[in-house]
């Protein structure tokens, strides 16, 4: 069955609490979750008090001070600080997105950070994204042709061919849509996940490709495609704005189309 | 423990090369369903449930026979691919294959019964 309770080494204890400074004008609570696979402890909730007056508007910014300032031991991905790499993607407020681009002052309250859900954990906010890269790969997310190019020129694409893979191109893989959805918590062994289904919808409607078939052909299966029930919580979360769910069902008519 | 590579373990055992019917008989028996239940919710509204001749006759007539009939072998129908997903969703393991085996023949048998009770009474009269 579906587990539907955290194994018991995985369950969230209290933690340390770190008080701000005393000089500190506007303070904010940070509840992050720690996990150090070398303790052998199970994960913990440890709470960070920051002076926001002096620290940087995005929740990046506010981890970035704790590991500088408060904490050297925190660990998180971050590269880019301007949401394009896609290292920083973690829960934050309950809702999958990226660290640099969510403003701590959209969060009311205390600011809860937690990894991606339902992947192993690396260490504190690092979560093992080797199968989902894997997920990635086997979609063949690359140019696939039979006619060889043009000997003077690239393969050329009309304006409005161009336009249909501008937004699924505009994927950077960080993970948001794929954890944030119930079918890929059940069953990520065999379900590719929205960012994956996106990745092979670019490729599928891509004019210049010639596997277009084989794509298809790969993605008609109950669990590879058809886990997707439409809950649409990859697309409310994608820190892009992009919309996986509809990439999802055009495959959906694609398959239908060339059955019926 | 398996050494196998992370690619190997997502390609898996490749595509089933199905599932586009079952997705498609389950939105063509929603769409059934929806009118088949309109026109059944309709007739009831209209009937004297008190009056247990006047259904029978009413159950008689080959058309409304008819339509009851199609309207017990969608919904099980319906209800069969619904319950197999959801089956595959959360179970994982040795119960699969059993619970999916056991939901055809529940969903069979109330196929059975539903299409005999209204054929006992459309040509049966009782």
């Amino acid at each position: 069955m579906a587990e539907f309770r955290l194994p018991a080494n995985s369950r969230i204890r209290p933690g340390k609490q770190f008080q701000a400074p005393a000089d500190a004008k506007q303070v904010k609570q940070f509840v992050v979750y720690r996990y150090d696979p070398d303790t052998g402890e199970n994960p913990r909730l440890d709470t960070y008090e920051l002076d926001v007056a002096r620290c940087g508007p995005m929740v990046l910014d506010a981890l970035i001070k704790i590991k500088n300032e408060v904490d050297p031991t925190l660990t998180f991905r971050r590269s880019c600080r301007e949401g394009i790499c896609g290292s920083c993607a973690m829960n934050i407020d309950g809702t999958n997105t990226l660290a640099c681009t969510k403003a701590i002052d959209e969060v009311s309250g205390d600011v809860k950070i937690y990894p991606l859900p339902h992947l192993p954990v690396v260490k504190d906010l690092v979560p093992d994204l080797t199968n989902f890269y894997a997920q990635y790969a086997s979609i063949k997310p690359w140019i696939q042709t039979r006619t060889p190019p043009p000997p003077d020129s690239e393969r050329l694409q009309s304006k409005e061919d161009q336009e249909k893979i501008n937004e699924p191109s505009a994927c950077i893989l960080c993970a948001c849509c794929s954890t944030a959805c119930p079918s890929y918590w059940w069953n990520s062994d065999r379900y590719l996940g929205p960012a994956a289904l996106l990745a092979a919808y670019r490729w599928i409607v891509d004019s210049r490709d010639e596997a277009t078939g084989e794509r298809l052909d790969a993605l008609q299966d109950p669990f590879k495609l058809y886990r997707c029930h439409t809950i649409m919580n990859c697309t409310r979360t994608c820190p892009k704005g992009l919309n996986p769910a509809r990439a999802i069902a055009e495959i959906k008519l694609k398959l239908a189309e060339r059955q019926y | 423990m398996s050494l196998r590579t992370p690619l190997g373990r997502a390609l898996g055992l490749g595509s089933a090369g199905d599932g586009t019917a079952h997705w498609w008989q389950q939105r063509v028996t929603a769409v059934g369903l929806a009118l088949l239940g309109l026109w059944f919710a309709v007739s009831m509204l209209g009937a004297d449930l008190g009056d247990r001749a006047a259904l029978v006759a009413w159950i008689g007539q080959p058309l409304n026979a008819s339509l009851l009939v199609l309207l017990v072998l969608t919904a099980a129908w319906h209800s069969q691919l619904g319950t197999r997903v959801i089956a595959e969703d959360y179970v994982h393991g040795a119960m699969k294959v059993p619970l999916l085996i056991a939901l055809q023949f529940i969903h069979a048998i109330a196929a059975a019964v539903g299409v005999l009770a209204v054929l006992q009474i459309a040509i049966g009269g009782r």
